[in-house]
């Protein structure tokens, strides 16, 4: 397949396996098999781009002019062909979970559920391959919708009011914020496309750059930049494979992936760090970086403590764009892809943990590793990843984030990744804890529910291995990884 | 026979619907009035498509009415901005007419059928008039004549409140005409004429005189009225929540439109941009617009009645149109022209979800409908999408508009003016998602029974609104190019 076709393909076929899942949704069998399908030959024709991006190609293709000078398009880039690998792969994995989840939940509504899924994942590949600011928006607000109904799955008043602060967090922000940048941006250059070594350098300078980056980064209210972090945790109203991949994979890593593809396309790393412009965000991100670790510790419900410790690790991401280094902003682009596979495991085994005994918060788990050895196994890996501990992927991303710090001269930030190591594993330290030394509680109630806790349903199990299994794979592919974003470190000169 | 046709064709865009009205009078029965209006409405559509294809080959039509010479006969003009308004009132007039049976079958007691298919005859008459006429007396008369009739299809509302809805709209409306002729007379009083193109020619050499100032004010105050322009707006929610509802979904979608067009002839077309250096009329609409958008969008989110809330958001989506005038600019005029065509998709999609919705269950109560989205998917998937577009997501009409006229607003160095726009359709969010979550996360009561979704027939002419949000969303050649085609023509046409 040639790389343009492959480039529609990819979002095409999400959205035809999407028409297929509502026509299948009497038969839940041949549903997921469509879901399932629909994953594979999408990571496939993902996949089939890699080489050519890594060959130094940049295929690109045009649909229709929106606006005078202004089309829907499509480029592929070493960033946006990372971002579009892990959440194509990711998907297969957390379809396999679905099933078992899902089931193993008795959840309604499931068609409706694998339906939006797989619009939502064509959304982040639309993102993900955008060729200018006004295709990324487009996508970014399909994105945001498409997770609405995921978000409220259960429809209750709780989902209600949580799809309300998602909602409202992510479309105020995007709608105020994120397009009057995008249409200040054509104002002053009339140019939405993004470019290695940015189209703003020449055409904004003094404070104004200061503006236009407040605008593009609180726009990206995806990236969970306090205070719009908000709708994250709100947002775990929802069923966990949805907690799993969107909130920790597609939804939040479009927002970074927004934000780094917009300092390095739009702004150009040399540019801004020339400019100045960037001191204000390094802080702003390494507050954020501190104050949700903080905020994760104090959370017993254990998805809540989860999404704090995403919105820290966010945070890890933009801090790297902030620096606009070389290594800080391919150390961002790794931390995409491993911070995705660390978080999705433990997601996965948050909602393995609710489907086997059905408890949700960090105090209730007691002695539950050595029922459930697999899925606490899992944890475990992933949570060293988090931490940044090899031999585990986290490690890496945060070397290169590391060196970056230093290259920019802001030692300061290095202290700051060291203390959020610590306090990472000062919040997923005691999960592993209890889980595995304690006793079992012997109460009269919990000991009912002791007894008959076995493992997670299989479909579950055998998601939980991969992730698992891929977050220490990682470690030893980091390099392959590091090499594809290369291109990033040079574009700004 | 064919060439003669094609001559006359400004004429018969408005003698057709006229002389049809008192045809429907003479057959009476409910049927047959129907198939008149409705062949009529797509007669017109078929007569606006030929006048836009003329003007896009030949430039601006001129045609004297009897043959008298302008600037003492009748001289209606058909150019880029009014063969385009045409084709917005035509091609809605023609949907809801499709749409319209089922309705009105069922809210208007069967012996006053006929009288409403002869009303919405002389109304869409009447707003044909008021946008082909290039005479300013002339335009007074078809003011009146749309005006008139559509107190009588709005005091055609089932409840009695529709009765008073109505006499407020003609109190105010008569005001608003008044004001309207008291500026057009002080204006002949200083030219001597009333026709448009010679008042452009001969006001500049008085422009600095109090008269035509005072009879500038006459005039925006006049038609503001018409226009449901803040604060003089008052008539117009309780005239659509209480009108029949696809009364509610044309006039929504074409009354209003052709208000603001006739703000842009007459400010455009006769006074010219000059004026607002003598008077800063401009400033004063950009206040008043901007405390639209943002107190009516607000209000409307109180709303417990949807046709109300929309009636409210319907005043703050005529604020951006006039914000777009006050910019003086060609990407501002371009804004408003854009979303006198895009905003009529978007309300009459959404006010005939609302007529279908009153079809089934007999209330358009937002807590009334509950469980709707279950109930009649279609119908509510399209307030859904239509709703998406009022709020500006990319890939609807609504965002086309807002990128235009915010682009506007940043050419101006505006910025306060941008933010204030943004927060308003953050606003429209809040309103727009109550209906949502009353549709789609609470349960229709048990004990009030099941409804199903609504026929084909009226689900074809919605969605066929709501498509056309999409396409004209993602092909903005034809509504852009028109567009900035008019506003050029507007702004460079100017004395």
């Amino acid at each position: 397949m040639i790389p343009e076709n492959a480039i529609l393909w990819a979002i095409a076929i999400p959205l035809i396996g999407s028409i297929g899942i509502l026509a299948s949704g009497k038969s839940p069998n041949l549903r997921e098999a469509i879901t399932l399908i629909t994953a594979v030959v999408m990571f496939l024709v993902v996949g089939s781009l890699t080489h050519v991006i890594t060959g130094g190609g940049r295929p690109s293709v045009s649909l229709i002019e929106v606006f005078p000078g202004i089309d829907i398009k499509f480029t592929v880039e070493p960033l946006g062909m990372l971002f579009a690998l892990v959440a194509s792969g990711l998907w297969i994995v957390t379809s396999l979970y679905s099933i078992g989840y899902m089931r193993g939940n008795d959840e309604a509504n499931q068609t409706r559920f694998y339906f939006f899924f797989a619009i939502a994942l064509a959304s982040a590949i639309g993102i993900a391959f955008a060729g200018n600011l006004f295709t990324l928006f487009l996508f970014y607000e399909a994105l945001t919708l498409s997770t609405f109904p995921l978000v409220t799955h259960h429809g209750t008043p709780e989902a209600k009011k949580g799809g309300r602060t998602y909602l409202g967090v992510l479309m105020s922000t995007s709608i105020g914020f994120l397009l009057l940048a995008i249409i200040w941006t054509w104002n002053l250059t009339g140019t939405l496309e993004f470019r290695p070594g940015g189209i703003l350098d020449g055409n904004v300078e003094g404070p104004m750059v200061g503006v236009l980056l407040f605008l593009f980064m609180f726009g990206t209210g995806k990236a969970a930049l306090m205070p719009f972090h908000r709708w994250l945790p709100a947002a775990m109203v929802a069923p966990t494979p949805v907690s799993a991949l969107l909130h920790a994979v597609a939804v939040v890593k479009a927002g970074v992936f927004t934000v780094l593809k917009i300092v390095i396309y739009v702004f150009g790393i040399d540019f801004l760090s020339g400019s100045g412009a960037n001191v204000w965000l390094m802080w702003a991100a390494a507050i954020t970086l501190l104050f949700a670790s903080f905020i994760a510790m104090r959370k017993d419900n254990l998805k809540a403590r989860l999404a704090y410790s995403t919105v820290s690790q966010l945070s890890y991401i933009v801090l790297g764009a902030a620096l606009a280094t070389g290594a800080s902003v391919v150390g961002g682009g790794l931390h995409i892809a491993m911070h995705a596979f660390g978080k999705i495991t433990l997601f996965f085994c948050a909602g393995a943990i609710y489907t086997a005994t059905h408890k949700t918060l960090v105090s209730e788990l007691d002695g539950i590793g050595r029922k459930m050895p697999i899925t606490m196994g899992a944890f475990v890996i992933g949570s060293l990843s988090i931490i940044g501990l090899p031999p585990m992927a986290g490690a890496w991303s945060k070397f290169h984030l590391m060196l970056g710090a230093a290259s920019a001269d802001q030692y300061i930030f290095i202290f700051v990744w060291a203390l959020s190591s610590l306090l990472s594993a000062a919040y997923l330290m005691p999960v592993i804890a209890r889980a595995f030394f304690q006793p079992l509680p012997k109460s009269v109630g919990a000991a009912a529910t002791g007894e008959g806790i076995q493992e997670a349903p299989l479909f579950s199990l055998i998601a939980i291995s991969i992730t698992a299994a891929g977050t220490f794979a990682l470690f030893f592919f980091a390099g392959d990884i590091a090499n594809m974003l290369a291109p990033l470190a040079a574009s700004g000169k | 026979m064919s060439v003669l046709l094609s001559a006359h064709l400004p004429a018969l865009q408005v003698v057709l619907p006229l002389i049809s009205a008192p045809l429907c009078v003479l057959f009476r029965r409910a049927g047959a009035t129907w198939l008149i209006a409705l062949i009529v409405s797509w007669a017109s559509l078929g007569i606006s498509i030929l006048l836009l294809e003329q003007v896009i080959a030949n430039g601006p039509i001129s045609y004297l009415l009897g043959s008298w010479a302008a600037p003492w006969g009748i001289e209606y003009k058909v150019d880029m901005l009014s063969a385009f308004v045409m084709l917005i009132v035509t091609s809605i007039g023609s949907i809801s007419m499709v749409f319209a049976p089922n309705s009105v079958n069922a809210e208007i007691p069967e012996d006053r059928i006929y009288l409403f298919y002869t009303m919405y005859l002389l109304t869409f008459c009447g707003l044909l008039g008021i946008t082909i006429t290039g005479d300013a007396f002339n335009l007074f008369v078809f003011l009146e004549i749309s005006s008139l009739s559509s107190y009588v299809l709005i005091s055609l509302g089932a409840e009695r409140n529709a009765l008073t809805a109505a006499l407020r709209y003609l109190i105010l409306g008569t005001v608003g005409a008044t004001f309207y002729i008291i500026g057009v007379g002080l204006m002949y009083q200083m030219t001597g004429t009333l026709n448009m193109s010679d008042l452009a020619e001969r006001l500049p050499a008085v422009a600095e005189t109090r008269t035509i100032l005072v009879a500038l004010g006459f005039v925006t105050v006049g038609i503001g009225l018409k226009l449901g322009l803040f604060p003089v707006h008052v008539w117009l929610p309780n005239a659509y929540a209480y009108a029949p509802s696809v009364v509610t979904a044309f006039l929504a979608a074409t009354a209003t439109k052709v208000a603001v067009y006739a703000l842009l002839r007459i400010y455009f077309s006769v006074f010219g941009t000059k004026i607002f250096a003598a008077l800063p009329i401009d400033e004063f609409l950009l206040l008043l617009s901007l405390v639209a958008i943002l107190s009516m969008s607000a209000v409307a989110i109180f709303q417990k009645n949807a046709k109300r809330l929309l009636a409210y958001s319907s005043v703050a989506q005529v604020g951006y149109m006039i914000i777009g005038i006050s910019m003086v600019s060609v990407t501002g005029l371009t804004a408003t022209i854009l979303h006198l065509f895009n905003h009529a998709m978007i309300k009459g999609a959404l006010f005939l979800v609302l007529a279908a919705v009153f079809f089934r269950i007999k209330s358009v109560k937002i807590e009334d409908m509950a469980g709707l989205g279950r109930m009649m998917p279609f119908s509510m998937a399209a307030f859904v999408v239509a709703g998406f577009s009022l709020v500006g997501v990319p890939l609807t009409v609504g965002f086309v508009s807002k990128w235009y006229l915010i682009l506007g607003a940043l050419e101006k160095g505006w910025w306060p003016v941008a933010g204030l726009i943004l927060v308003s359709s953050l606003l429209a969010v809040i309103y727009f998602w109550k209906v949502i979550e009353v549709a789609y996360f609470k349960e229709r009561p048990a004990e009030i029974g099941a409804i199903s979704e609504v026929p084909a027939v009226m689900l074809i002419p919605m969605w066929v609104l709501v498509g056309a949000n999409i396409y004209f969303g993602i092909n903005t050649g034809l509504s852009v190019g028109a567009a900035s085609a008019a506003a050029k023509l507007l702004i460079g046409g100017a004395p």
